[in-house]
């Protein structure tokens, strides 16, 4: 076992796995960024995970037709973008139970992104991935280099949008109308912010950004199965409370998450831990994520009108 | 109030109950479109799963089957309602109550016949009670939101299913003969659920559900407790000004709501026809998505613990009806798992215009009801104002 040990801790394999981790961030990035909006405005969108599903299989099966993952990678946006549209109107015109609603979204993307693959493609096969990407200059810096600048353009989009989401709800009108509308959508209304047209567009980049994970998820592996994400949707939820809706404190959580499983996948290919207790290291990060709820949950509030349809003049 | 006006809003009542319904006829319509891109015949496909729903009593026995657990996680998540908590946790309490009783099972094989099938159901409720209550209790005392950490404990439980069925539950015949399916062995026979009417596999557990979803009723609107969770989940701060243990309440509704999931999970091992508990490595394999559609039942039921019934009733029916439909028409099963999902949003949508569609009809009874103010106990909160005149 310690030779194994030994082969851990050394300098190609820490920076394999700090730059795997970085990679597997992405879709939970994305994903989670694009609720942020949606909590930040008052809707929870529990349909991530169905949606990241049907974007995975749309990008999936555009590269298999097209072999352009750019193409693929858009039509996962524009499937994010229908059912995004399809998640707005059901919690925003017909003020659904959010936290039921979305576990039908789910169940609807994770049956048909199987029903469409088992008919369209049948048989696994593998599809082109994202292009590397080295940025000049920096990835050549020692290291540093190879974590993070050796990636593909989608990585460097995702993690860009960080700083971007934080902009655009920190600093723009439309960002405080977005705040506005999560915290007090009677006043927000009464100034003549349209609520609902707030929460029709935060519901539905969240959905393009849903969209665009699933499939930058399955480009990244190159290949789609049934129930692909296996969850990673639920912990893009979770990891808006861990961040406690805030871009950068997401951003942390999901490179956090990738750490945790490029570990976890690490230990595995070098057998340092026994079959069965993969099961048992399996339930870490369900396990981490209750425990940054709890200490979220008794540090920060959630926007006020989460969850809350809104009527004018109730 | 005119008579024509009275009679209008008692239509709309009527009207209420049918908003579910068509809800479920138009996800089925877009089922049967579904099936015609698929290249099936939808009039073939529905009459197939019509028959193999409701169409012969061996039909009627599997639907009685299948409503079980959608009923007990209904049940479960009525309560948890009535309290203001969403209890999504439904698969992870099933699981642990799986678990924990056929831990029981193996662990005192020799327990006597009359004992044994008690102890482990029971064991099975408590497994599912642990299971809701740290969500409940996370929520009561730390404010932690309960969808999310429900479904992280369904994850939990999954990989804790995974972990003992592969390594310390397995069959050690699977062991012997290297075949390493992740099972148990065949449990004690004096833990199979009793078969009923002389089937050969119509065992009491459905009759279990329904004494759950009437004991819940009783709980909920004829016992002190219960107007408590009711008082809670109407307006906690009115309650806590009342002297009612708010944290507490809400703790124990989420505890309840997971024991009735346990017995759910229990139910399907000792229930099963293997009398074993298997997993393929996801949840669904085990609960077969009960945890997640005996929320739409309970919603089609209007959060009503005895509606419920009939709901679950319709809901398994379906589901046994997509399997038929599966086999006449050769769709892959994923189709009827899309469609069930469809059910849930509109179910889930709709469900304001039937709450609003009651509460115009019930107007219209209030004469009546103003009569019966002491007897009518069965009203409902808000949320999911009166449908006390439908009580049986």
């Amino acid at each position: 076992m310690s030779g194994t040990w030994e082969t851990f801790f050394t300098a190609a394999t820490l920076i394999a796995v700090v730059a795997s981790g970085v990679r597997l961030a992405v879709p939970l990035l994305l994903a989670s960024l694009g609720e942020t909006y949606g909590q930040r405005s008052g809707v929870l969108n529990l349909g991530v995970d169905g949606i990241m599903l049907l974007g995975a299989f749309a990008g999936y099966w555009t590269v298999l037709e097209t072999d352009s993952v750019w193409l693929g990678l858009s039509a996962g946006m524009v499937t994010g973008v229908i059912l995004g549209v399809g998640s707005a109107v059901i919690s925003v015109t017909l003020k659904a139970e959010q936290g039921i609603s979305g576990i039908g979204v789910y169940l609807f993307g994770l049956g048909m992104s199987d029903l469409l693959f088992q008919r369209l493609v049948g048989t696994p096969t593998p599809i082109s991935k994202f292009p590397k990407l080295d940025i000049p200059g920096l990835s050549d810096i020692p290291w540093i280099g190879e974590m993070f600048f050796r990636h593909s353009l989608v990585v460097y989009l995702a993690f860009a949008a960080v700083p971007l989401s934080m902009f655009v709800i920190n600093r723009t009108t439309s960002g405080m109308n977005l705040r506005a509308v999560g915290e007090n959508p009677e006043a927000a209304d009464s100034l003549g912010v349209s609520v609902s047209n707030v929460r029709y567009a935060t519901v539905t980049l969240g959905g393009t950004l849903a969209g665009m994970a699933g499939a930058a998820l399955a480009i990244d592996l190159g290949i789609f199965q049934q129930n692909l994400t296996n969850g990673q949707g639920f912990i893009a939820i979770a990891l808006v409370y861990f961040g406690a809706w805030r871009p950068l404190g997401v951003m942390a959580g999901a490179l956090l998450y990738g750490f945790v499983n490029a570990l976890v996948l690490q230990f595995k290919t070098l057998g340092m831990i026994p079959n069965t207790w993969s099961d048992i290291a399996a339930m870490a990060p369900a396990l981490i994520t209750i425990l940054a709820l709890v200490i979220v949950a008794r540090r920060f509030r959630a926007p006020a009108a989460l969850t809350k349809p809104f009527t004018r003049g109730k | 109030m005119t008579s024509a006006v009275t009679k209008r809003r008692s239509q709309s009542r009527y009207l209420a109950y049918l908003v579910p319904l068509a809800a479920v006829v138009v996800a089925l319509f877009i089922g049967a479109i579904m099936l015609l891109v698929l290249d099936a015949s939808p009039i073939e496909g529905f009459q197939a799963m019509f028959r193999g729903a409701f169409g012969s009593k061996d039909a009627l026995i599997s639907t009685a089957l299948k409503a079980t657990p959608l009923l007990f996680v209904g049940v479960g998540i009525t309560i948890a309602f009535r309290a203001n908590v969403i209890n999504i946790g439904g698969e992870g309490q099933m699981v642990a109550g799986g678990l924990l009783a056929t831990a029981t099972a193996l662990g005192l094989p020799d327990l006597p016949a009359g004992i044994m099938l008690p102890t482990v159901l029971i064991a099975g409720m408590i497994g599912g009670a642990i299971w809701g209550a740290v969500p409940g209790a996370l929520k009561a005392y730390y404010g932690v939101n309960e969808i999310l950490s429900t479904i992280m404990l369904n994850i939990v439980a999954v990989q804790m299913m995974n972990f003992l069925l592969r390594g310390p539950l397995i069959d050690p015949g699977e062991i012997e003969r290297g075949t390493r399916i992740p099972q148990t062995a065949r449990l004690p026979e004096s833990a199979d659920l009793p078969l009923i009417f002389g089937s050969d596999r119509l065992h009491i557990g459905p009759l279990l559900a329904v004494l759950a979803a009437i004991a819940a009723y009783i709980l909920l609107w004829r016992t002190p407790l219960g107007y408590r969770v009711r008082a809670v989940g109407q307006n906690a701060d009115a309650a806590r000004y009342a002297g009612i243990p708010v944290k507490w309440t809400i703790t124990l509704a989420l505890t309840l709501s997971g024991a009735m999931g346990g017995l759910a999970g229990a139910v399907l091992v000792f229930g099963s026809e293997s009398h074993r508990m298997v997993t393929d490595g996801s949840t669904a394999g085990f609960t077969g998505s009960a945890g997640f559609n005996g929320i739409v039942a309970a919603l089609f039921g209007g959060l009503h613990p005895l509606w419920t019934i009939p709901a679950s009733f319709l809901f398994g029916g379906l589901l046994v009806g997509g399997n038929a439909l599966q086999r006449a028409v050769q769709v892959p099963s994923a189709l009827i798992l899309a469609l069930n999902g469809l059910v849930v949003v509109f179910v889930v949508a709709t469900d304001r215009y039937r709450r609003l569609l009651l509460e115009r009809g019930s107007e219209a009874h209030t004469d009546v009801r103003m009569a019966a103010a002491s007897k009518d106990a069965g009203r409902p909160p808000d949320p999911s104002p009166p449908e006390s005149g439908a009580v049986p």
